[in-house]
């Protein structure tokens, strides 16, 4: 593969992602590593769901008292709407227009962050109430399922913001095409696991 | 950089192996470590009906003895079989789909060296406090009593060997449905890719959920979780259900390969395609798709009730089917062929009667109110070494003969592998046999010592003899090894001389290119297409001569491996309080991650094998072929 | 010359037969000898359950002999190439119907015992004045011995499990630490004994253990529970209605103080002024449970020390002085910890023994 063949909107392939067998096979082994992590997270989904409100006798919390929904809700429409954004960026990458699609990436952090500060916010506020990880096997799976989809939202934004800057001064080429993708297609498996925590963790949670 | 660069030194050598990326080697790799847990576990095994010989033996202590039988399992299972039989599938099947590499060769480094770090951090717990103690499936209420760090070693050596089994599913099934050569669609795969295929696929499946399970059991440990705490409103039983919907695909992640190579062993050596060939590809895809859902199989003790057992029950049941259909299509495979009784022949055929007994057996646990009776006795134990030991072992052992000419160019000895399967064989069926009747006489598995007064001791006796028999085998087939070794008789393309599929028509050992052009696939069992057509090439191309793109070795996988070893101490340390911990787990976590950003931030476009180099590289091979030809006659004799 | 092979066959039969004979094991703890409803129905599905497996054996076992004597290279010849056969959609759909039908056979007795065994509707029922029809055993799971309470009895005892043949037993299962599973073989499977949830099931006795050689049968704990888990073992006294009856009302007396002297020396030394050993063994049976130790009551009456030893005063003195020793990882103390750091001397082990011994209700 050659880094330095120059591209314009006219040569660029309608696929860059899939258009040589390197972009091909990571492609079809993101979507195989997609498959195992929606699987990790169905496991965490059932212990979360076998282990909800089991505490010590006498336990203080509970999900329908714990969870506030405004400031979910929030997160959840941030969330929602960066996920919205990589999809301009892709948008753009398809068009081979390098700089909307930085803009556009940029743009998606930068809520990635918000949402980021506001679980942060969320979690210190449980844990000053008391509902530590260690109070009950409530708190642990609770920590544990949303901690985790915490740690995914940490690594795409890290994934973003390290092809980002690497690739800054040299636009797209079909090396780096795919990662790009790739990372997109991780920011939207991120959002689909938020639908559900939102819906199975606080929805359902609250009202019972 | 290229591997035929001739007579390298040691220390270059091992340079090579550390930073390769090419499947074969990794094989290798995978094949030696294999190998020598495989040992390791062996000698465990030993230690165990050494102290169950006679009615209460002093040779091992109580908790040595849960130590011992701990590791023997964990051993055998994940850092024994399984590489083993990813040796293989490196090794074959991108030969097999007329590949050049797998389609990630630097995620399969790492999945070996993940392998080997998790390895190496499990055994390394007798030299530092003692071995995990809870039995290999760790159920949580015992695995959170068990004092030292034992289960700390279980949990965090088998998350990070299994991160590398996990990355060399995904390897596998990308190559396969991507990298096939023209011409080889999927319903003209060798068996053996077929079973790497569905096996890659459980894999991808069934490991995630163990490795929850595991950091569940690290976090209720080192973190203070309450997962597993019954006081805190925590559930072991949910470890049982993770420990056993990767448990039970794992069987089959085992059993799918072994039935892969068996499938290419009976058509080779009896000169005859495979009967049934669909029926098989279905039949293994059916056994990959049921694996799922008799999980609790595992548990009709735990006290699920009524309807889960009967549903389970039947669930269970049906895989017998599938597995029905494979053994009778191999039966009529032989049928009606030419049958040459070679070394991986001759274990083969031992398999089939040996596992018709474990699958019975099998069948007769899935009888929900009979396995009250039979669960956790030494019918189980028996059982369960019947599949894995007649299955897969056999299959490992076979596939070491088969495949050593094509991974060391070199056969091994057939009159000391007959040898060695005599003793195994024996001594398998003289050790296990009889402990179906123990469990039937009510002796519980896992027991350290056993009263005299109970009626056990003769055959507690015959079974601790037949061990003796199968070690032997085993020293046999080092022997073997050494010696093959020693002698170096380099060997042809087909040295079986029946070989069908692509990768016996090629040098053993292949290049490192594998295929200078990519062959053109015109059916199933390609190769033998082309000789019964008397093509002296053995393949037809589907590209003229050209440049081949190779990747670059790297060092940066075995660098990342490295990282997370050293983080599991500082994490497992840490929680003793000791000061130096936290800089230990921080390190090794920078380690790992600063490597994953340098692999991630430096272009790494790999290299050209040019044209030129190709033709004298070919004409290398041709020179040595001749030499092979003058010197004598054919592969076999 | 042809004596040779044909004596050396009735060896190998002989041989085998033995085996077989052999095969069954002791009564007190073989499935293969059941002695109870449960045992007998599982049995049963054992049997049927072989003989439809032996019939898969034998074909398999047919075809595959065949095979492999006709086809050998030697026979066919070096350069012959066999015919490249595709395949047989006849015999596929033969070998898959047949092994269903098979599986059907053993599908419905499976189901019918899965849900008949675990019945325990009756559990609770009583009759018109409010008393329990059927007899109910709690039983807890402790780090290598087992306890047993009859709550409508009032009464509780370890170790040694006392049941009235004839007639259903329920069972209330749960582990006070880590996980255990119990199994009386010659009488019934197991099931798990866990520390989040009861389990019930049950199981009949038909025979009354006075008949056999060891005067009980042996249960077993089947889920590996720690180092000594190959040593939790309990045994099952087996007792007509009458007898068992008689049993529960010398229970449910108070018990006789010992009049020995030696034996009342060793009552001192197991109160509270002495070793306080009461503290953990209680040695009435109608008391609350302390948890700590296996309730004594019986302790004279019983087959084994600490479930599998012999029970004489030399064992139990050994016992008592050492436990780490002979069940490595359980929790009761040795003495000398109870002592100031000395060890007991033989007068009081002796005391403490004959004490003990004389812990009885049966005569």
């Amino acid at each position: 593969m050659d880094l330095n063949k120059r591209y314009t909107p006219q040569t660029w392939p309608d696929h860059p992602e899939t258009a040589t067998l390197e972009g091909k096979n990571k492609f079809v082994g993101f979507w195989l590593l997609l498959a195992a992590e929606t699987v990790t997270f169905a496991s965490l989904f059932a212990t979360y769901l076998a282990l909800k409100d089991k505490g010590p006798s006498g336990m203080e919390f509970s999900a329908s008292g714990l969870f506030e929904l405004p400031l979910v809700f929030a997160m959840t429409m941030i969330l929602l709407t960066s996920s919205l954004t990589s999809v301009y960026a892709m948008y753009h990458m398809k068009n081979h227009n390098f700089k909307a699609m930085q803009a556009w990436l940029g743009i998606t952090v930068l809520l990635g962050l918000a949402f980021l500060g506001l679980e942060i916010y969320e979690f210190n506020h449980y844990v000053h109430l008391g509902f530590g990880y260690t109070n009950s096997a409530f708190s642990s799976a609770f920590y544990t399922l949303v901690g985790t989809h915490g740690a995914h939202v940490v690594f795409g934004l890290s994934w973003f913001i390290a092809l980002m800057l690497r690739n800054a001064k040299r636009g797209l080429n079909m090396y780096n095409a795919p990662k790009f993708y790739l990372a997109a297609l991780y920011w939207h498996f991120i959002d689909v696991v938020w639908v559900f925590i939102f819906t199975v963790v606080y929805l359902m949670g609250v009202i019972g | 950089m290229s591997s035929n660069s001739q007579k390298k030194g040691f220390g270059a050598t091992i340079w090579d192996y550390m930073t390769t990326v090419d499947h074969k080697k990794i094989a290798i790799l995978y094949l030696i470590s294999g190998g020598f847990f495989f040992l390791v576990g062996g000698v465990e095994a030993m230690m165990i009906r050494i102290q169950l010989m006679k009615a209460g033996n002093d040779f091992l202590s109580a908790g040595t003895y849960n130590e011992v039988l701990t590791m023997h399992g964990t051993t055998m299972i994940f850092l024994a079989a399984m590489p083993i039989l990813l040796a293989f599938m490196n090794a074959v099947s991108p030969l097999q789909i007329g590949a050049r590499d797998v389609a990630f060769p630097f995620l399969n480094s790492l999945g070996f060296w993940l392998f080997f770090f998790g390895g190496i951090f499990l055994n390394l717990s007798w030299f530092l406090g003692g071995a995990p103690d809870a039995g290999w499936t760790n159920y949580a209420s015992l695995a959170l009593a068990s004092e030292g760090h034992g289960i700390d070693f279980y949990s965090l050596g088998l998350t990070i060997s299994g991160f590398g089994t996990l990355i060399a599913g995904i390897n596998f099934l990308v190559t396969i449905i991507n990298m096939r050569a023209p011409g080889m669609t999927y319903m003209r795969m060798p068996l053996f890719t077929w079973t790497t295929f569905v096996a890659s696929a459980l894999i991808l499946l069934a490991f995630p959920p163990l490795t929850v399970g595991i950091f569940f059991m690290v976090f209720d440990r080192l973190f203070g979780a309450n997962f597993f705490d019954v006081t805190m409103g925590g559930n072991t039983i949910i470890w049982e259900h993770f420990f056993w919907i990767f448990g039970h695909p794992e069987v089959y992640i085992l059993i799918l390969p072994a039935f892969g190579i068996f499938s290419e062993i009976f058509a080779i050596f009896s000169r005859k395609r495979l009967f049934g060939y669909t029926a098989l590809v279905f039949a293994t895809i059916l056994i990959g798709f049921y694996g799922f859902m008799v999980w609790a199989h595992h548990m009709f003790t735990v006290g699920l009730g009524p309807t889960a057992n009967a549903v389970f029950a039947l669930a269970t049941m049906i895989i017998a089917v599938p597995t029905g259909i494979k053994i009778f299509n191999w039966l009529l495979t032989i049928w009606g062929g030419n049958i040459s009784f070679t070394v991986p022949m001759i274990y083969a055929v031992a398999f089939i009667p040996s596992f018709v007994a474990g699958g019975v057996t099998g069948v007769m646990q899935a009888i929900a109110p009979l396995d009250y009776q039979l669960h956790d006795s030494y019918f189980i134990v028996a059982h369960f070494h019947y599949v894995i030991v007649g299955g897969v072992v056999l299959a490992i052992l076979a596939g070491t003969h088969l495949y050593w000419p094509k991974m060391f160019g070199t056969m091994l000895s057939e009159k000391l592998g007959k040898w060695t399967f005599w003793f195994f064989f024996i001594g398998f069926h003289l050790t296990f046999f009889i402990q179906h009747f123990l469990g039937l006489m009510g002796m519980p598995r896992r027991v350290y010592t056993f009263g005299a007064d109970q009626g056990w001791d003769l055959f507690n006796a015959i079974s601790s003899a037949g061990a003796l028999l199968m070690a032997i085998g085993v020293i046999i087939l080092l022997v073997n090894v050494v010696m093959t070794v020693a002698k170096n008789e380099r060997v042809g393309n087909d040295p079986w001389g029946d070989g069908r599929t692509l990768e016996w028509a090629i040098p053993s050992p292949p290049p490192f290119y594998n295929f200078a052009q990519t062959p053109l696939v015109r059916g199933l069992d390609p190769y033998w297409i082309e000789k019964m057509e008397g093509n002296k090439e053995g393949m037809v191309y589907a590209e003229p001569l050209g440049d081949i793109h190779m990747p670059n070795g790297s060092i940066i996988p075995f660098v990342i491996s490295l990282g997370m070893f050293t983080a599991a101490f500082g994490a497992m340390y840490h929680m003793d309080g000791h000061a130096w911990a936290l800089p230990v787990l921080i390190g090794g976590l920078a380690i790992t991650f600063g490597s994953m950003l340098v692999r991630s931030l430096k272009d790494d476009l790999g290299f050209h094998v040019t044209k030129e180099e190709l033709i004298a590289d070919n004409e290398r091979i041709q020179r040595e072929a001749r030499a092979l030809e003058g010197g004598k006659k054919g592969g076999l004799k | 010359m042809m004596k040779g092979p044909k004596k050396w066959r009735l060896f190998a039969l002989m041989t085998t037969l033995l085996v077989f004979l052999s095969g069954c094991g002791r009564e007190e703890i073989s499935t293969l000898i059941p002695a109870g409803k449960v045992a007998q129905d599982q049995f049963n599905l054992l049997i049927l359950s072989s003989i439809v497996m032996l019939f898969v054996i034998v074909v398999v076992t047919i075809i595959y002999v065949l095979a492999i004597v006709k086809f050998r290279r030697s026979k066919v010849g070096e350069d012959m190439i066999p015919e490249q056969v595709e395949g047989s959609a006849r015999l596929e759909f033969i070998w898959t119907a047949i092994p269903i039908v098979l599986l059907l056979i053993l599908a419905v007795p499976t189901v019918y015992a899965t849900f008949d065994l675990a019945d325990v509707t009756a559990m609770d029922a009583q009759d018109e004045e409010g008393v329990a029809e059927n007899l109910t055993v709690n039983v807890t799971g402790k780090l290598y011995w087992w306890e047993f309470e009859y709550p409508e009895q009032e009464i509780r005892t370890a170790q040694e499990l006392v049941v009235p043949t004839g007639e259903r037993v329920y069972f209330n299962l749960i582990a006070a630490d880590v996980k255990h599973s119990f199994w009386i073989p010659s009488v019934g499977g197991k099931l798990d004994v866990n520390p989040e949830n009861v389990n019930t099931f049950y199981l009949e006795f038909d025979k009354e253990s006075s008949e056999l050689e060891e005067g009980v049968y042996f249960g077993k704990c089947a889920e590996l529970c720690g180092p000594s888990h190959a040593l939790m073992d309990f045994k099952v006294k087996t007792l007509n209605r009458e007898d068992f009856d008689a049993w529960v009302a010398a229970m449910q007396e108070e018990q006789e103080a010992p009049t020995e002297t030696l034996a009342q020396e060793g009552e001192a030394l197991f109160g509270q002024d002495g070793l306080s050993c009461i503290a953990c063994h209680a040695v009435n049976s109608a008391g609350a449970a302390t948890g700590q130790g296996p309730n004594l009551t019986t302790f004279g009456d019983r087959t084994t020390i600490a479930g599998f030893m012999e029970h004489d005063e030399e064992t139990l003195k050994n016992w008592i002085a050492d436990p780490q020793q002979y069940k490595p990882g359980n929790l009761m103390p040795n003495a000398a910890s109870l002592n100031n750091g000395e060890e007991l001397s033989d007068q009081e082990l002796n005391a403490l023994a004959a004490y003990l011994m004389s812990l009885k209700v049966e005569e």
